[in-house]
């Protein structure tokens, strides 16, 4: 019998690597995929040059008043100067500084999180999750240590979203899994059917109208002379809203999860919570990471509602300054600086969780 | 594999304490009968082979013993306690009874030593020194202790039968189930996960496996069980089932198994 000899190893055809290839593959694979980029080819040559020309090459960046604005371009002059009351709402500007502060630190707090090597990622986030919202809130809010008060009315701009955003989804998070955990609970019916009523009310209104009960409605039931803050209102409406969401992402986490993994944990005698909190959640917040974030995401772009009770976050304090007098006809400027801030954020919250993703990845599906 | 070691009429382990007991044991799947009035004895390091066709109960009634299903009439006793609805007597059994899984059921999300050590760390307490020391011991045992620091995901079949075994062992139960430990392996494989069955019951190991490999069956079983529709139809020590069996349903069903 002839002896075995292995075929040669060949480099592909050149026509399949490189740029070339590329093209070849991507974009011209087929007529309708060639006249495809061809067109988006044209939109893009047509439409890119004025749009540059208006936010940069004809745009005016520098000055005082809307004087400086007459190159016909973009006037950014608007945003620079109305910038920290986009930041900082009403927040005094002598006490701006405890806002940087605040952020800065939590931003300085997080960076060890991303870095694998990192041992007390648990302790840390810990800390951030249940002791620093109160040391935050503690110097936002002053009256201790000799800082100033500075009432939640004047919260605003930018801090007050990220803060809205914050607190909704450390909130709405844990919340949602035990509401998920509460509704797949066959064998407590009153718990699951609690759980249900929670979760279909909640994703049954609109978002606007809870805040709207929430500053109109709730004054009304409560007795005379007592008043929650707005501020806390507009969480905690927010907060249970979103955690019905979240429970729904979760839940279909939890569905995803072979039977074979509950029984094994079972057979290890686990018991319920250890089997959820060691086997079953690890693997399906995993599962539902993408899910999570777009409720996120979602919830980062919705805190814009709470305008509808007076509390002004960042679009808020951009519509109230193209309200003045000597910035009128800006809306332009303002809306598309506002539209990239928030890009921003939720652009990074999306890679964020692709890279989460990757990194939790152990190589198998079961 | 001396098959004349552990033969049954010569059981070196076994022992008249009696760790499983069940009696007039009966299971519903709705309307559905799974379990018929099943009675069964096991004694400490006993050893005992469950055959049947497919749907004949035999996975219900080993997964009755650690309470993966529920039994609706009669008693199941493990180890002196008998399980009832009490939460805290289900997980004082289970922390007891091992079992292993026709699927693996290995937790994907952590590594091997991890799933060596999760359960003796959280559910007996021990510190993760001593649970490692365990856990190394046990995957040695199995011969994958090189597998330790790696994924589920990236180890075979049989490696992975191994590590479920190794895993369960880790809680130094006092009684072991086997369901169906070979049926989804590659042909290969199954050799690597029987010898590591047979070396645990020659240490003693009181046993309940689910398999159709005859040739276990032959080897180490004090006891062979053949049910069909949810009842225990015969059982007799290996040598006497396999070759004088009494009932025409086994007899039909040794043919079909034996001579393909």
């Amino acid at each position: 019998m002839a002896e075995f000899v292995p075929h040669p190893e060949l480099p592909p055809p050149a026509s399949s690597v490189g740029v070339v290839g590329w093209m070849r593959r991507n974009l011209f694979s087929g007529w309708l995929n060639s006249l495809l980029t061809v067109v988006a080819l044209y939109l893009v040559v047509t439409a890119l040059p004025p749009l540059l020309n208006w936010a940069f090459f004809s745009a005016d960046f520098v000055g005082e008043s809307r004087d400086a604005c007459d190159s016909g371009g973009a006037c950014w002059v608007f945003v620079n100067a109305r910038f920290s009351t986009f930041m900082y709402g009403f927040y005094p500007a002598a006490q701006a500084w405890r806002v940087d502060l605040i952020f800065g630190t939590l931003l300085l707090l997080m960076s060890p999180l991303f870095f694998t090597g990192f041992r007390y990622k648990l302790q840390l986030g810990g800390f951030i999750l249940f002791v620093y919202p109160w040391i935050a809130f503690g110097l936002m809010h002053g009256g201790l240590l000799g800082l100033p008060v500075v009432e939640t009315a004047k919260w605003g701009g930018l801090s007050l979203t990220l803060l809205l955003a914050a607190v909704g989804c450390i909130a709405a998070l844990p919340l949602g899994v035990l509401l998920a955990l509460g509704r797949r609970s066959t064998d407590m019916p009153v718990v699951q059917t609690m759980c249900v009523v929670f979760i279909e009310f909640w994703r049954g209104v609109p978002l606007i109208t809870v805040l709207f009960m929430s500053s109109v409605m709730l004054p009304l039931f409560l007795p005379e002379g007592v008043s929650f803050d707005k501020l806390l209102r507009a969480l905690i409406g927010i907060t249970l809203f979103q955690s019905a969401y979240m429970a729904e992402v979760v839940r279909g986490g939890l569905q995803a999860i072979p039977k074979g993994q509950y029984e094994a944990a079972d057979a290890l005698g686990l018991g319920y919570w250890r089997k959820m909190g060691l086997i079953i959640l690890p693997q399906a917040l995993k599962i539902v990471i993408p899910g999570i974030v777009n409720t996120f995401i979602a919830l980062f772009k919705d805190t814009t509602l709470v305008i509808i009770v007076g509390l002004l976050e960042i679009l808020g304090m951009v519509q109230n300054a193209l309200n003045d007098p000597n910035w009128l006809g800006f809306s332009t400027e303002g809306y598309v600086f506002t539209a990239f801030v928030f890009w921003i954020f939720c652009f990074s919250m999306s890679r964020y969780s692709q890279w989460l993703e990757r990194k939790l990845h152990t190589g198998h599906k079961r | 594999m001396a098959e004349s070691a552990n033969a049954a009429q010569a059981p070196s382990q076994r022992t008249d304490e009696v760790m499983i007991e069940l009696r007039g044991v009966h299971k519903w799947y709705d309307k559905f009968h799974v379990l018929r009035d099943i009675n069964l004895t096991v004694t400490k390091g006993e050893r005992i082979v469950v055959c049947g066709p497919s749907g004949s109960g035999k996975s219900t009634m080993i997964r009755c013993i650690n309470r993966l299903e529920e039994h609706q009439q009669g008693q199941i006793i493990v180890d002196g306690t008998e399980l009832t609805s009490d939460l805290k007597q289900i997980e004082h059994i289970r922390k007891e009874v091992g079992m292993v899984f026709q699927h693996f059921n290995l937790f994907p999300h952590i590594t091997v030593l991890e799933n060596c050590v999760l359960a003796p760390m959280w559910v007996r307490k021990m510190p993760r020194k001593e649970a490692e020391e365990i856990a190394m011991n046990y995957l040695g045992r199995v011969k994958i202790p090189d597998q330790a620091m790696k994924y589920p995901g990236q180890l075979s079949g049989g490696q992975q039968q191994r590590v479920a075994i190794a895993r369960s062992l880790c809680m130094n139960p006092r009684i072991m189930l086997f369901d169906e430990p070979t049926s989804a392996l590659d042909p290969e494989m199954i050799k690597e996960v029987l010898d590591v069955m047979v070396e645990l019951a020659e240490s003693g190991m009181t046993m309940i496996c689910v398999t159709h490999e005859m040739g276990f069956a032959k080897t180490v079983a004090d006891r062979v069980i053949f049910m069909d529709r949810g009842e225990i139809i015969e059982q007799n020590e290996p040598h006497e089932f396999f070759n004088n069996p009494q009932n025409e349903r086994t007899k039909l069903f040794l043919s079909q198994i034996l001579n393909h």
